[in-house]
């Protein structure tokens, strides 16, 4: 039963992108089209899945003062495989999302469910932990994909949907499209939905030492 | 010289790392509430990543590239990246205190801040020597602190306005960080760049 809560935690309840907050430089950079945001999403998915299964099997060895740096040097050592593997199988992929992918390692996402799911739970959970968050990730980063592939260039997944309906706004799938779309999701999440997104929860979910935005407030996991 | 100039006006304006590459939104969007937070991590944001673009694409060059291992260099460069920042922070601490009160705090989210790891990687993409590595670290940091106060100011006149309740903080924040990003979109073609 806590296998399967743990599972969807990540998709909806706690979506990392839209109501942790977490992750925000690749929702915004990658997702000009679906597919890359696909792309990007799954990358994301299966370095937390390993990072996430290698820090819980460690979790009982890594002394706790040094555990952020052991983490980073974990997660990057999932990103080079999967960078390599990209650009051996999906250059095309690889070439598109740029230095967004050798990033991951940064992204707050990964770094997070170490800290706050995978140094407390069995590997077992945790790696169903990560593939709900990669989940959820994904997910969001295929709905901002489609919003800014569909108003921007008129195609969705590469195939023209809107003919005849109107021109494409070319600003969508440039930067200020990113912001704009996903302040607007948010809005309209916010405005849908009965769990309201705490003000300001950005940084706040983020487990670094971070002492400009006060004290983090802790999820409950 | 010329080079030089345009290099700061790509990085500066017209590439600027927050507005139109997305590299630091979590600082971007966290610490730009008040212009003298923001100014302070600017400060800390342009120190580190100077002298982290410059370690960075040197040992790149004397060891990862010539011994064929430039396929760590994702791990190398956060590691050294880690490891300056405490280093930068330990230094502080002890010879300029007063440097360190204004920029201690920010210090620490460095490490994760994507436009660090950003600019060392993009300097390998670029081929940029050591020198001009180490500047486009310095102009992508000012072109940083230029993003985070200026939108710092725009955000200053959030608080006072009346906004519907579903897009009350984060939410307004992103589309008020929609328009400055347009406004810099102007910048584009500027110089041929």
């Amino acid at each position: 039963m806590k296998a399967i809560e743990t599972l969807k935690n990540g998709i909806i309840k706690e979506n990392p992108v839209f109501r942790l907050v977490l992750g925000t430089c690749p929702t915004l950079a990658v997702t000009t089209s679906a597919r890359n945001g696909i792309g990007m999403g799954l990358a994301a998915t299966a370095v937390l899945v390993g990072s996430n299964l290698v820090i819980s099997l460690l979790r009982k060895i890594i002394p706790d003062k040094v555990r952020i740096p052991a983490y980073i040097t974990i997660i990057s050592g999932f990103v080079t495989i999967i960078q390599m593997l990209l650009k051996a199988y999906l250059p095309e992929l690889d070439k598109e999302l740029g230095i967004y992918i050798p990033l991951i390692v940064v992204n707050c996402i990964i770094l997070a469910r170490a800290e706050m799911f995978a140094n407390k739970n069995n590997a077992f959970l945790s790696i169903l932990d990560g593939i709900g968050m990669g989940i959820g990730f994904t997910f969001a980063l295929l709905i901002m994909g489609s919003v800014r592939e569909l108003l921007g260039a008129g195609t969705w997944f590469g195939i023209t949907v809107t003919k005849n309906l109107f021109d494409p706004a070319l600003i969508m799938i440039l930067p200020p499209g990113g912001f704009l779309v996903f302040g607007i999701i948010m809005g309209l999440i916010n405005k849908f939905s009965s769990m309201k997104l705490s003000k300001e929860k950005n940084c706040a979910s983020c487990p670094l030492p971070c002492g400009a935005v006060g004290e983090a407030k802790g999820d409950e996991v | 010289m010329n080079n030089v100039i345009l290099l700061a006006i790509s990085a500066i304006l017209v590439n600027n790392f927050v507005l139109s590459q997305f590299l630091g939104i979590c600082p971007f969007l966290g610490v730009s509430k008040k212009i003298e937070t923001a100014l302070g991590m600017g400060g800390a944001v342009i120190f580190v990543m100077t002298i982290s673009s410059c370690i960075t694409r040197a040992i790149y060059d004397l060891f990862l590239y010539p011994y064929g291992l430039d396929y760590l260099n994702t791990i190398v460069f956060i590691l050294i990246i880690a490891s300056l920042v405490q280093f930068v922070e330990t230094v502080l601490k002890k010879f300029i205190p007063s440097l360190y009160r204004s920029l201690g705090i920010y210090l620490p989210l460095i490490t994760t801040n994507c436009a660090v790891l950003g600019a060392a990687l993009l300097n390998i993409d670029k081929n940029y020597n050591v020198l001009y590595s180490t500047l486009y670290g310095l102009f992508s940091g000012v072109g940083f602190t230029l993003a985070l106060v200026l939108f710092a100011g725009v955000r200053e006149k959030l608080e006072y306005s009346d906004i519907p309740e579903s897009l009350k903080g984060l939410p307004i924040s992103l589309i008020a960080a929609s328009l400055v990003s347009m406004a810099f979109l102007g910048f584009k073609g500027l110089f041929g760049i």
